[in-house]
């Protein structure tokens, strides 16, 4: 199946050899859907779940892994973590064919399944942090510097000794980062981290990462429905759709592919018949209020500038673009071509 | 850190390859601690409530003793059931009870396999540095059912007071081994049934038949059943070794079918056979899981 | 009126078809009930080998009265599993005040999926292992559609009689932090008392008498008894009678809890 022996794992190094930490080459996972007809299980449907996706990720890179709900995000992060194993193409993760040693890739990742935790529901917090100390064997003085810190920094003091089953959603997530991280794991795994947090919560989660990222230099690959973790996190951005990767790049430059477009909200001193300032088009009127659309690339100050030399304008503000709408409009572009 | 990690990579390369069997035994001790450690949490989590437990251990205990009273009500009809007297029955009852509990106890919640595959939680035991099956095995491991252990050992010592066994020093041998090949085979029905969850998530309930079914009908003497039915559970699925082959040598029993009086020490080497054969299903079954992530 | 009845029709409707989309846990079911439904055939023919005529019934009454039992077992849930585990969840996470605010009433709410599933249940778990358990014993069943009617009206009386019981179960929860312990005990209560373990008419003596005029009678034996002709005439008008009472008199004595209950939630406000 693998004919490339020369990259198998023992005589690579830990880095691979040219610094990547995680590395696909043409990986692909392919699902039967059967159907049965008699005992003759030739009836069967191939779904391409992943596509031939090559990608690398550096040491201390923090990547953004977004797309639409069945877009193969999971099965990608799932072969990266060695519960699925790929139908064809070249995986490593820190060296090690995840499913072939997934135990031993277990000892140097952490992964955090957004909406499942994995903490212990009827024990206080800190005795699931015990259960990992065992279990990933950390030398207790790893265990107790690295638990310190995540108490300081996930300001988890208070809660050690509350049962996980009374802590909000909140807590709870930053419970469930900080036991991903008690064996100093390589790479970090983050599944939807802020789905259904509170702002305040949302805040110091994405806090935490980014230190987490620049003093420790762990490598974050995270999926998530909420762009602002992206915008507010993740300087390369990977697209992926129908188990293909449409875009892998910085954040600005997924504007330019989507040709997204930012928002000028404006407030005049009455209604007034919709603004006529050449590059930018009213999307919207309500009242006093316009909202003008101009290109994402396109700086706001002329536009600014000529608004208030014609109008009467009581007040301002630029809205960013919803990159969700920017991802749409990119898929809408390929699939057209 | 990277130079840490080059040096691990340089051990690797510069030890030789551990050999096969070496691997094989740390994975089972890794199994047996990974097990150790998540049993004892849910011990933990059920202390959280006390009376709870209590309340259950008992419920477990009387529950498992309701079989007996069955037997018990029957037995103020008649004084005979298939030819055997209640002492004889209690004894085949008592084996068959005490060693299923104990690997009720053991393995008790594989039955929950499948709802995990269903809901995915079965991916969160996967990134663990720990086997699957020593993970599965402990889930909601509970102490309550002790119960059933101690209710079986209670009818099997009844059963001795009453029963007039020849006793050699192979039978009072052959008892322990009987407890703990009979556990290991109901352990491989078990695991097999974990393994079928794989492929049919909604079907623990088949597992049920054949584990809680198999107990029970280990309960009544062999004669009371159909020949086709015994001939199904010596040669298909061999629970008949789990407790009637020994037991009727120990009592000085005819077994229905014609066997020779050998097969009562078979039990060890059946059990061993069922357990190979179960952990290879386990296999099969996660790698199609692995493979297939439904 | 008629706007609540189509709407508890709905819920009903609702509780059949939840059921019906587990076809696979429907056929390990149907699996398991014919299983135990062999072996305990076997050990009653060696029964009433030893003592024909046991309780009232001949060799052939009994095995059917074993397959009886197995049909019936998911229907009238003696062994609890239906609706009660995810009231008990509400009552537990206190999501029990909203359904409070709703303007269906809470026992018929719960009553009608209830009966939704059972009705389910009858068809997709009771018949086939009858079916099964004919083709490998001689079974006593009536010839006539009037007996089979008379036994269906006892099924339901059976099912409203344990909706009763498991839904005074729920509402222990308000009380007690974790209801595992109380689900059990009535679930042993359950299979011990309504001759689900071995038929009532074989409990010897006082035992026998007390088990027969407790509520569970009303879920396996009582049917059983319909179906094997043992009740006709006055003697079934009486056996409903019995089991309507208890269904009645358990009813009442849910309402009376829930608004105990009520009470409660709204003075913790939730």
């Amino acid at each position: 199946m693998d004919t490339d022996t020369s990259d198998s794992g023992i005589t690579t190094g830990t880095d691979g050899r040219d610094g990547a930490l995680i590395r696909l080459d043409r990986v692909e996972k392919v699902f039967d859907v059967r159907r049965k007809t008699g005992f003759l299980r030739r009836e069967r449907r191939r779904v391409r779940a992943v596509d031939s996706i090559s990608f690398t990720v550096s040491r201390g890179e923090m990547v953004g892994y977004i797309g639409p709900n069945g877009a193969g995000k999971s099965t990608t992060i799932k072969m990266l973590t060695g519960i699925l194993t790929p139908s064809g193409g070249h995986l490593r993760v820190a060296g090690i064919d995840p499913s072939r040693e997934r135990t031993r890739l277990a000892q140097r990742i952490g992964v955090v399944f957004g909406q499942r935790t994995t903490l212990w529901w009827d024990l206080p917090l800190v005795d699931s942090y015990r259960l990992m100390h065992r279990m990933y064997r950390i030398p207790d003085a790893r265990y107790a510097e690295n638990l310190d810190r995540c108490v300081e920094l996930l300001e988890l003091g208070d809660l050690l000794d509350v049962p996980v089953r009374q802590l909000s959603l909140g807590q709870r997530m930053r419970g469930d980062i900080a036991a991903a991280l008690l064996h100093d794991p390589e790479v970090l795994y983050l599944d939807e981290p802020t789905i259904g947090l509170d702002v305040v919560s949302k805040v110091r989660v994405r806090e935490f990462l980014r230190d987490l990222n620049a003093e420790r230099g762990t490598t974050v690959l995270l999926t998530t429905h909420d762009l602002s973790d992206i915008e507010q996190l993740c300087r390369r951005v990977m697209v992926i759709d129908h188990g293909r990767l449409m875009y892998d790049g910085p954040l600005t430059g997924l504007h330019e592919v989507g040709e997204s477009e930012r928002t000028l909200v404006v407030d005049l001193e009455r209604e007034l018949p919709p603004i006529d300032v050449g590059s930018a088009r009213v999307v919207k009127v309500e009242g006093p209020r316009q909202w003008l659309a101009f290109p994402a690339a396109q700086s706001a100050a002329p536009l600014v500038a000529r608004i208030a030399a014609a109008y009467p304008l009581v007040d301002l503000s630029v809205r960013e673009p919803d990159i969700e709408a920017v991802i749409s409009r990119m898929y809408a572009g390929k699939t057209t071509s | 850190m990277a130079d840490r990690q080059q040096q691990r990579q340089r051990q690797r390369q510069g030890a030789p390859s551990p050999g096969f069997e070496r691997v094989g035994r740390s994975r089972l001790m890794d199994g047996l601690r990974a097990y150790r450690l998540i049993a004892w949490m849910w011990v933990r989590s059920t202390m959280a409530y006390r009376a709870s437990f209590a309340m259950t251990l008992l419920g477990n205990f009387a529950g498992t003793a309701l079989d007996f009273v069955a037997i018990l009500l029957m037995f103020s009809r008649v004084d005979e059931l298939g030819g055997y007297g209640l002492g004889e029955v209690a004894f085949l009852y008592g084996l068959s009870s005490a060693a299923f509990g104990l690997t009720d106890l053991a393995l008790g919640s594989m039955d929950r396999l499948g709802g995990r595959v269903r809901d995915g939680t079965l991916d969160t035991l996967l990134v663990r540095p720990a086997p699957v099956l020593a993970q599965v095995a402990a889930d909601r491991f509970a102490l309550r059912r002790l119960g059933r252990i101690t209710q079986g050992l209670l009818v099997l010592g009844y059963a001795l007071t009453v029963v007039d066994i020849a006793w050699t020093p192979v039978k009072v041998l052959l008892m322990p081994v009987m407890l703990v090949s009979g556990a290991a085979i109901f352990g491989a029905v078990f695991v097999a049934g974990g393994a079928f969850q794989f492929v049919a998530q909604d079907a623990s309930q088949v597992q049920n038949s054949f584990t809680y079914g198999g107990t029970t009908l280990l309960q009544y003497p062999p004669t009371v059943f159909a020949k086709e039915l015994v001939r199904g559970v010596t040669f298909v699925l061999p629970l008949a070794f789990v407790n009637w082959l020994p037991a009727l040598y120990v009592l000085g029993l005819p077994y229905p079918l014609d066997l020779p009086q050998w097969v009562a020490f078979l039990p060890p080497l059946v059990a061993a056979g069922c357990c190979a054969l179960s952990g290879l299903a386990w296999r099969a079954g996660l790698r199609s899981y692995r493979s297939t992530g439904s | 009126m008629k706007g609540a009845g189509r709407l508890y029709a709905a819920v009903a409707a609702g509780g059949f078809r939840r059921y019906a989309t587990y076809r696979v846990a429907t056929a390990a079911g149907v699996f398991t009930n014919t299983v135990f439904g062999m072996i305990l055939a076997y050990t009653y023919i060696a029964l009433w080998d030893e003592r024909p005529g046991l309780g009232g019934y001949d060799q052939a009454q009994a095995v059917t009265y074993v397959w009886v039992g197995q049909g019936l077992l998911s229907v009238v849930a003696v062994m609890g599993g239906g609706f009660e585990d995810e009231l008990i969840e509400r009552i537990r996470t206190g999501d029990i005040a909203i359904d409070l605010y709703r303007p269906a009433d809470l026992q018929l709410w719960w009553l009608a999926a209830d009966a939704g599933r059972a009705g389910f249940q009858l068809l997709g778990r009771g018949v086939l292992p009858m079916v099964l358990g004919g083709l490998v014993f001689r079974l006593a069943l009536p010839g006539d559609a009037g007996t089979w009617a008379a036994f269906l009206g006892a099924v339901l009386l059976g099912v409203l009689v344990s909706f009763a019981i498991r839904y005074l179960v729920a509402l222990a929860a308000f009380w007690f932090m974790d209801g595992a312990g109380v689900q059990q005990l009535a679930v042993l209560a359950g299979l011990f008392f309504s001759g689900m373990t071995l038929p009532l008419n074989v409990f010897p003596g006082a035992l026998g008498e007390l088990a027969r005029v407790l509520p569970w009678s009303s879920l396996i034996q009582v049917p059983a008894d319909v179906l094997l002709g043992e009740r006709t005439g006055w003697a079934l008008l009486r056996t409903y009678a019995f089991q309507a009472a208890w269904a009645a008199g358990l009813l009442a004595l849910g309402r009376l809890i829930q608004s105990a209950a009520t009470r409660r939630v709204v003075v913790q406000g939730g």
